[in-house]
């Protein structure tokens, strides 16, 4: 059962990952405008690949 | 105007929102400078879809220096930096030119302090998520290897969730604690000091229990609270920003800078703010008046329909009275302030508003019910269950926990989410129909409404007067001159005859017409004075004449006519059992006509603004729930006393402002509206339901001792999922 003093800073660790990517996500405005990202995804510039 | 680009062409290409003809006013009194950077907020009306995005996004970008353009659909705001000589007003007219109604944008101080307030709840939410999903983690293991786990394992499973469960309540539970403290400190209560009461204590019996070795630790649930607490929250503080916004759109009718004319003779755009009674102002051709104009040269006219609601212009001239909202149709006007821009018609009638709101803010709605039910039937029950046990022979120890466990298990997760939960959804599946919800609470007003007051002009009509009647051979000729003109007469014709070119050396003169060269021949389009008639024959209802060199003069005709679902729309209406009620300031010839055509037997005309709201203050005092549905600023006082409020679309701004909701495409809006919100307020009502069953079934388990926290886990989760999937439910059904 030791491994479980690795096993659950390694889970914590990826938790806030998961949390700092939240959180800038948040500080970037990236919810401010839902109802644009859904339409730009459509009519963004067109360059060749 | 060298050219007009088709009309259809102007505005959201989803025909979602009116195009606007209103002209942008100057805004270089808000413009920022950083860094050589020039920066403007532009709030955009009628951005509604994808395509407006581009449309904006594309067109001020290719102006020269624009290095940044985003446009928000979500709030209707343009961002625009750029550098170079390209000028605030150049921005605006090409944003106006594509056909959307333009505004400076500042955001005001609560504006800012609500959206700060929504963001710490989001960060708050996502930081108890966290602390939740890794808590839940390491309780499973333990309810998992209950019997088998360590008595160590175990407490130390419960230490480290202790651990994370405490930063994460003092932050993300600061909402709670902070509000229930200034409540106590007033001696007063509210929601949030059960709230905080059930999360300390959860806590606090947590730690004991795991300082003592105990084998319930209660972190998961204390977590698990929060979160759902928090997420009720977020949604009601976003709709209320929403609304808030939507108010604050009227305040920026009046952010554009006023020429003010110093006394040497040279202009400056100031901020309209800085006018004091007496200055002098330069209104251009197009422009908006943000204040109350003595006229003391120019001949122009003006369009007044946002202060009178009278949808044809009148021709102005020096000595005359131009009040605030009016806009300048044609020729540069000057004149003396006669009032500060907080002391004109239109800040007067934006104070009328906010009164109406703050008596509509005493509504008390059905979560507000609920909940002065719930709190005490809680306490009394967790006390009850405490005096219990201890006189059933238990340790007070025993008897903490149950009380403890008793209020855990109650605190009202479903029944902070039921009425958010609900309201977002509907107003979600509204804003798909085309209707924008100011508040939430309006869902629950509108489902209470049992009578329906209509505006006439632009509500059951189409606001605008249409060409009815003329020669249409000559209707291209005549659109050769209507084309310089922004009269309401002309783009009726010009809409009637499509794109095509302008007459040589066209030119308006204010109050007759306009005169221009076609083809060598010197045309005239006007009054039956300006074409050299003397009397106006058969001249019922606006008209104009034109006469091409010395031929005889024709007569065009126009009628503002009724919206093309106003008859089914009133008929489904009044078969719902709503008795229907048109209240206009229009003539009675014209009024009778509308209301015999769509059948209603209730109407009256000529109606001041005053006597608008007087009939509604009336129908209010019989009892009467009154939808008024109205678009001019002569509704805009009786769309606020109104138990609900609507106004279409193309409405003017201090109306929408005014409203509960706004609706586009048509009336048909009205019933969806109706419908959305019966349905939204029995769902609210079916959730509160669930909510006080959860508690009937959860409450026994408390009080006889039996809940685990995986009991409390699985319980409160099931809660709050049962009434947000319910919830969902809105979204089905026929519109």
């Amino acid at each position: 059962m030791s491994i479980i003093i690795y096993l659950i800073p390694v889970a914590l660790c990826l938790g806030l990952l998961g949390l700092a990517a939240f959180l800038w996500s948040v500080s970037t405005d990236q919810y401010d405008d839902l109802d644009g990202a859904a339409h730009r995804i459509l009519t963004g510039e067109d360059t060749p690949l | 105007m060298s050219e007009i680009a088709d009309p259809s062409a102007l505005g959201c290409p989803s025909g979602l929102a009116p195009a606007s003809t209103d002209a942008a006013g100057d805004f270089s009194g808000f413009v920022r400078v950083k860094n050589n950077l020039q920066t403007l907020t532009l709030s955009v009306r009628g951005a509604k879809c994808g395509g407006c995005i581009s449309k904006i996004e594309t067109a001020v970008s290719a102006l020269p220096g624009v290095e940044q353009a985003r446009m928000n659909l979500s709030n209707g705001k343009l961002f625009i930096a750029w550098s170079g000589d390209t000028t605030a007003r150049h921005i605006a007219d090409t944003v106006s030119g594509l056909g959307y109604g333009v505004s400076a944008f500042s955001e005001d101080q609560s504006a800012k302090q609500a959206k700060s307030e929504e963001r710490a709840l989001l960060i708050s939410m996502g930081i108890a998520a966290f602390a939740l999903a890794n808590i839940m983690l390491l309780s499973v293991s333990v309810w998992g290897g209950h019997g088998e786990m360590g008595d160590q394992t175990r407490v130390a499973l419960h230490a480290i969730s202790g651990l994370i469960a405490f930063p994460v309540l003092l932050f993300s539970g600061r909402h709670f604690f902070q509000s229930a403290f200034a409540a106590l400190k007033n001696y007063s209560a509210n929601m949030d000091v059960p709230i905080s009461l059930a999360l300390s204590l959860a806590f606090g019996v947590s730690v004991w229990e795991t300082a003592t070795g105990g084998a319930h630790a209660y972190f998961d649930a204390c977590m698990m609270l929060l979160f759902f607490l928090l997420t009720g929250r977020f949604l009601d503080a976003r709709l209320r920003r929403q609304a808030h916004a939507a108010a604050h759109d009227l305040a920026a009718l009046q952010n554009r800078s006023v020429n003010l004319v110093r006394a040497d003779g040279t202009i400056d755009a100031v901020q309209a703010d800085a006018i004091q009674p007496g200055d002098t102002i330069l209104l251009a051709a197009g422009e908006r008046s943000v204040v109350d104009l003595t006229i003391s040269e120019g001949h122009s006219d003006i369009d007044e329909s946002m202060v009178t609601g009278e949808s044809l212009p009148r021709t102005i001239a020096a000595g005359e009275t131009l009040y605030a909202g009016s806009v300048n149709l044609d020729h540069p006007l000057r004149g003396q302030a006669m009032r500060t821009a907080s002391d004109s018609l239109l800040a007067d009638i934006a104070r009328t508003l906010e009164a109406g709101e703050q008596k509509r803010a005493r509504y008390r709605q059905i979560a507000d019910k609920a909940v002065a039910l719930y709190v005490p039937f809680v306490h009394t029950t967790a006390a009850l269950a405490f005096l219990g046990w201890i006189l059933l022979g238990a340790t007070v120890h025993t008897a903490i926990l149950v009380a403890v466990s008793t209020l855990i298990i109650t605190c009202p997760c479903a029944l902070a989410l039921a009425a958010p939960v609900a309201q977002v959804v509907a107003s979600g599946r509204l804003f798909k129909n085309g209707v924008y919800l100011r508040s939430g609470d309006a869902l629950e007003r509108f489902a209470e409404i049992d009578h329906i007051v209509l505006d006439k002009t632009g509500t059951l009509t189409l606001g605008t007067p249409q060409l009815v009647q003329g020669p249409a051979e000559t209707l291209p000729l005549a659109a050769q001159l209507a084309r310089i003109s922004r009269h309401p007469l002309s783009r009726a014709i010009v809409n009637a005859a499509g794109p095509g070119p302008v007459a040589q050396q066209a030119r308006e003169r204010p109050g007759l017409g306009i005169e221009g060269q076609i083809d060598g021949t010197i045309c005239r389009l006007g009054s039956a004075e300006w074409v050299g008639l003397d009397a106006a024959p058969g001249s019922d209802g606006p008209n104009l004449w034109f006469v091409a060199g010395d031929d005889v003069p024709v007569q065009f005709r126009f009628e503002d006519q009724l919206r093309a679902d106003a008859s089914e729309t009133l008929d489904a209406l009044r078969q719902s059992g709503l008795s229907v009620e048109i209240l206009s300031g229009d003539t009675e010839p014209a009024v009778r006509k509308t209301a015999n055509a769509l059948h209603v037997d209730t109407w009256r005309a000529k109606v001041s603004p005053q006597g608008k709201a007087d009939r509604l203050e009336a129908l209010n005092g019989s009892g009467k729930h009154v939808l008024m549905v109205g678009d001019g600023l002569n509704d805009a006082g009786a769309l606020s006393i109104a138990h609900a409020s609507l106004a279409p679309g193309g409405a003017m701004d201090v109306s929408q402002s005014a409203s509960d909701a706004v609706y586009s495409g048509g009336l048909s809006g009205i019933r969806t509206v109706l419908m959305v919100s019966k349905r939204a307020r029995s769902v609210m009502l079916q959730n509160f339901g669930l909510a006080a069953a959860y508690n009937f079934i959860a409450v026994p388990i408390a009080v006889t001792g039996n809940v685990t926290p995986l009991i409390a886990a699985i319980a409160m989760s099931a809660s709050s999922l049962v009434v947000t999937l319910n919830a969902l439910r809105l979204n089905g059904g026929e519109t």
